[in-house]
This record gives structure tokens, sequence and C-alpha cells, in this order.
């Protein structure tokens, strides 16, 4: 085409010429990707390193359980109740398991749940968010009562029911809890995307001829990424508490199976709790520990994404 | 003398819904029936106040708006549906300058991927082909290349608008329609930014329509100028028949209103402007039809035209 031949107007020679002169300035090439950029600015955030660090530890806990914990968790290897002592580090429960490899094989419990329940319903919120708040019209309108139907459920008793109709086990859990969890994070995105759409670079890219999924993934989900990170990260804490209640109350994840959240259960007699702390104490820790670090790395993954934007 | 684009009874109507059932109960006449031609390599002006419809014009021939009828002519051919801007690559050829620079830069993108983004749409470029010639368009707009990695929010309103500049000429482009491009600046970064879109112009031949308020840069920037007011316009002419021989009461008290910066003859500028104003009030019937709106354009001169309801009665 001769417009395209005509336009360097700015000669090749120029060109070389800022380069070499901005070499010898020292002037920054600084060609990070995105991507770079954000690791870059994530790891200067301590708190938000050390959050990444549990979490990351506890994955490495939940694959490897078979390998660092002592015991099999769900064998009767010593006698009921015992205090913690050399051979059973964190002592062992009311049937004579150890409280230790019960821990660490309850991470597996926890993470599939916390981590899979969340992916799947904001892959599911997301979506749905972006088509109603970019297309608007009839879709929007069905999408925002179907958030409205799902919202108005008690959601405690819709995961009993539907836990008691299927049957309890680790996979329904997680697929409850990620079916029903999308509508918030649907709304959140929709609004987001509808105060995006109004925006003008927005404009200029339909001015330029892009089209509408073009716009949607280039423009518009990257400026609402970060909303859906800090979401998720939330989420998954959600889902760990979520998944404990449920075990605590005997819908969730059934014995012999470990899971932090009927280790708890199981520890619910005032005896227990007063004299015998090794039975709760460390399992509630480790909730603790896991809902934390995934609110420090994802709060920190949030503040690396908007950069100093604001 | 070659016509780029034409416009032919250009109308954008805004339905207004309203009651139980949301019917149309009537529409906002943004713009109502306006006919204007673009040549190329020259600036045009449309001026008016707020809510004339000037922007809605702009972006309809953009395409960000959608015409209620009426037709936009690019080589004879109608690009008011958007498959036909698509099939002869009309958004290559028309680009837009936003008036806020900061929301027309994505926060989340490079430099050097809002400037290249026209570009990567159309052509298929290396990266060290585009690097070459996002570099090449800062140097055109005078930003240096160490730009190149920065996010918008590391500039000033000024060079912010630059770059928006550099983003419309990526494409070398035929017609860039610029929305009030310097309103949000203060009065000697606009005439930075205004020199850079003449010099952009000289060298690539290009045609601005120029969106404004502001009667001073548009004396500055545009050959022809097009009065508007409620969605019509009211007149249109060279810069120099404009400014010194306005023939509609709109255009007179329009610029009546420019201050002037003359302390000596201060009461005779004030009695002027009270005098126009009078006018307007009084002759407003003859200006204006019974419904308030404006009349046709009339044919004064080659260039010159004027909304009124008949020439000969007015003297002219």
């Amino acid at each position: 085409m001769e417009n395209t031949v005509k336009f360097n107007r700015v000669s090749p020679k120029k060109i070389e010429e800022m380069e070499k002169i901005s070499q010898m300035q020292g002037i920054s090439q600084n060609d990070d990707g995105y991507v770079k950029t954000i690791v870059k600015r994530f790891l200067k955030d301590k708190v938000a390193v050390v959050g990444l660090f549990f979490f990351l530890l506890l994955i490495i806990m939940a694959i490897f359980a078979n390998q660092i914990a002592p015991y099999d968790p769900a064998k009767i290897v010593g006698s009921f109740e015992s205090a913690p002592s050399k051979d059973f580090l964190l002592g062992t429960d009311e049937v004579g398991r150890d409280v230790l490899s019960r821990l660490i094989y309850g991470a597996r419990v926890s993470l599939v749940v916390g981590v899979l329940s969340v992916l799947i319903y904001s892959v599911i919120g997301t979506t749905l968010g972006l088509l109603s708040g970019f297309i608007g019209g009839f879709w929007d309108a069905a999408i925002m009562r179907l958030t409205e139907v799902f919202m108005s459920f008690p959601y405690f008793m819709v995961i009993l029911v539907i836990v008691s109709l299927v049957g309890p086990s680790i996979w329904t859990v997680t697929f409850v809890i990620g079916l029903l969890g999308w509508p918030m994070l649907c709304r959140l995105v929709r609004g987001e995307v509808m105060k995006l759409k109004n925006a003008d670079y927005v404009q200029a890219a339909i001015a330029s001829g892009y089209n509408t999924f073009q716009i949607l993934f280039k423009h518009i989900f990257p400026n609402v990424l970060s909303l859906i990170l800090v979401n998720m990260t939330f989420g998954v804490a959600t889902s760990i508490i979520t998944e404990a209640s449920l075990s605590f109350l005997g819908v969730g994840v059934q014995p012999p199976t470990a899971s932090w959240g009927n280790m708890m259960s199981n520890a619910q007699s005032l005896t227990v709790l007063s004299t015998e702390y090794w039975r709760w104490l460390p399992a509630g820790l480790m909730i603790l520990i896991a809902v934390l670090s995934v609110n420090f790395f994802g709060d920190g993954l949030r503040r690396a994404i908007e950069g100093e934007t604001r | 003398m070659t016509e780029l684009i034409q416009i032919k009874d250009l109308k954008v109507h805004y339905p207004i819904r309203s009651g139980f059932f949301n019917r149309v109960t009537d529409y906002v006449y943004a713009v109502d029936g306006v006919n204007f031609t673009i040549e190329k390599g020259k600036t045009y002006g449309l001026v008016g106040e707020s809510g004339s419809g000037k922007s809605t014009i702009g972006k309809a021939i953009v395409g960000l708006e959608k015409t209620t009828s009426g037709q936009i002519l690019y080589d004879g051919k109608d690009v008011t549906k958007r498959s036909a801007r698509h099939a002869i690559g009309y958004n290559k050829d028309v680009q837009m300058i936003f008036q806020d620079a900061m929301s027309s830069l994505n926060p989340k993108k490079r430099v050097i991927d809002i400037i290249a983004e026209p570009i990567r749409n159309f052509e298929r470029l290396s990266d060290q082909e585009e690097k070459k010639k996002v570099k090449s368009l800062l140097d055109i707009v005078g930003m240096p290349e160490d730009a190149l990695y920065k996010y918008p929010h590391e500039f000033s309103g000024g060079q912010r608008q630059r770059l928006g500049v550099a983003r419309a000429v990526a494409t070398n482009p035929k017609l860039i329609v610029a929305d009030e491009p310097v309103s949000a600046l203060d009065l000697s970064v606009q005439a930075q930014v205004l020199n850079f879109m003449k010099r952009i112009q000289e060298e690539y031949g290009l045609s601005y329509l120029f969106i404004s308020h502001d009667l001073g840069v548009v004396k500055y920037m545009c050959d022809t100028i097009a009065i508007m007011t409620k969605g019509r316009f009211v007149e249109i002419g060279t810069r120099e028949e404009i400014y010194t021989n306005p023939q509609h009461i709109y255009t007179k008290r329009l610029l009546s209103a420019i201050p002037k910066i003359d302390v000596a003859h201060r009461k005779e500028h004030m009695e002027t402007r009270r005098k126009v104003d009078q006018e307007y009030h009084t002759l407003q019937k003859e200006y204006y039809d019974e419904a308030g709106r404006v009349y046709d354009l009339q044919t004064l001169n080659a260039t010159h035209q004027v909304a009124l309801r008949n020439v000969e009665s007015e003297g002219v």
C-alpha cells in the first residue's frame, strides 16, 4: 500500500542516531514486559512475599503429604488422646491417630476445596459479568435476574440440602461452593465493565476498528483483572472456612479422611477444649495461616497490578 | 480541491423513553439535518455551545455514534454501517483525538502499546519495525524516546495529549476528528499541542475536523468554520467571512462574546455587546422559525452559507 511505504518521515538514520544518543546518556531501554513489571513490583512488597511463601509451603505440604507425614492419617498408630511426645509431635486423637499426619493430609482437602471452587466460580462470574456489562440490553437484564435468584437463596441451607442429596464428599463440597459463589463476582465485574465501557480509550479502540471481543480482552479485562484477583483470594479464604464449617457440621469431608474442619469438629467437647489443646489448636492455626497468607498474597498482587496508577 | 468526506442530511436522534412500558415518547434532536463537505488537506472548525451536537457529528463521522438517517460518503461510499467501514478500511483513514487525554489512554498499557494499537489492527509489523515506527511517531510530537516504556500516569496533561495525537497519526490517516483536543489544557500547553498538530498537517497533508467552543483556537487553526446550534448549522464560511462578515444573528452574538483586552475602549465594547444582544432578542423571529428551529442554509457565495428564511428580504 502506498500509505505504508510513505510513512517513515523520520529517516532510519535519525532513529539510529537517537538510539546512540540515548545509549550514551544511559536512558533506560527498560523493555520489561507487562508480566515482568508486575513481578518486580510484587517482590518489593514484603508482606505479600511472606504471604506467598506460606501459601507455597501449604501447597508443597499438600502435594508431598505422603512423604512428609510420619504416619498414615487414617490408621490407629498409638494410644488414644496422648499428649504431644517425641513419637507423636502433636499427640494423637480420640482413636489414636497421629494429629500431625492428619494435619498435613488435611491441607490437601482445604486447598482443593479452596482453590478449585474459587476457580470455578470466578470463571463463571467473570464471563457472565463481562458479557452482561459490555453487551447490555436483554442479556444484561437476563443475567442480572439470574444473579438475583441465586443471591436470594440462603447460601448455607442450599449447600446443606445439596450435600445431603448428592452425598457428602470433597468434590460435592467443591462444586457446590463453586456453582453458588459466582453472583457476587458477576455483579462486581459488571459494574466495573459498565464504567470502563465509556472510557475514551475504549472508544478509541472502537474507532480503530477493533471488534467487541478484542476490546473486551485487550482493554476491559486487564482493567478488571485486579478486582477479580482480589475477589478470588478472599474467595479462597472463604471457601476454606466454608469447608471447615461444613465438615464441622458433619456434612463436609467424611471421616476417616482428614480435613482441618472435621478435626476441629471432633474436638467439640468441653473436656477436649480445656485439656487437650493439641487436638484443636493446630487445626485452627492452619486455617488461620492459610486464610491470612492467601489474603496477603492477593492484596499484594492487586497492588502490583494496579501499580502507581491509582 | 478533492473531496474527502461528504455528509448528506445527517441526523442523529436519541429516543427519550418514559412511562411504565418504557415507550419512546420523544426524541432529542442532537444532530438534525446537516450537510457538509470535507476536502483534503484542510482544517474545518465546528463551533457551538455545549449540547449543540458538535461532538455528536464528530463521533458519527468516526463511527462511534449510530446515525438515524442521512449519509456519510467516503470516496463515494456510504460508511454509516459498520460492515461498510470495515470493508474499505475506513477506520484506518479516519482517526480521533479526544478531549480528556488521561481517559483516552489505557492506564494499564505502556506508551508503545498504546500508540502501536491502531497500527496492529491494520498492519503486521515485526517488533523491531513497530518499535521504530512508534519512535518516529514520538519524535513527530516532540516526545523523548524513553517515553516508550512508561505508563500514561507518568506524563503531564500536555504530554498525554501529544501521545493522543501520536496515536491518531499512527495509521497515517486522511482525516483526524479532534474533539476539543486542547480545552482541558492550560494556554501555553494549548499552543504547543496546536503547533504540533499544524506541523503534522503540513507534513502529512491530512484534514482536521476541529470541534471546539474556543473561538480563539478555531481562528488560529481553521480554514473553514461552521457555526452550530440546536443540532443544525447556522453559518458556514471561510475564517475571514465568519470573523469579519458574520450574517446570522447567532454568529454575531457568539463573536461579540469574545473578551477583548482593550481597556481604553471598554465602554464601547460593552455597548456593542449590548446592541448585539438586543438585536438577537428583537430579530429572533427573523432567524428562527416558529418552533425555534434554524432555517435551511442559503448560499451567499461559493464558500459562505447562512441559515436564513429568505436571502433577498434580508438585503444582503
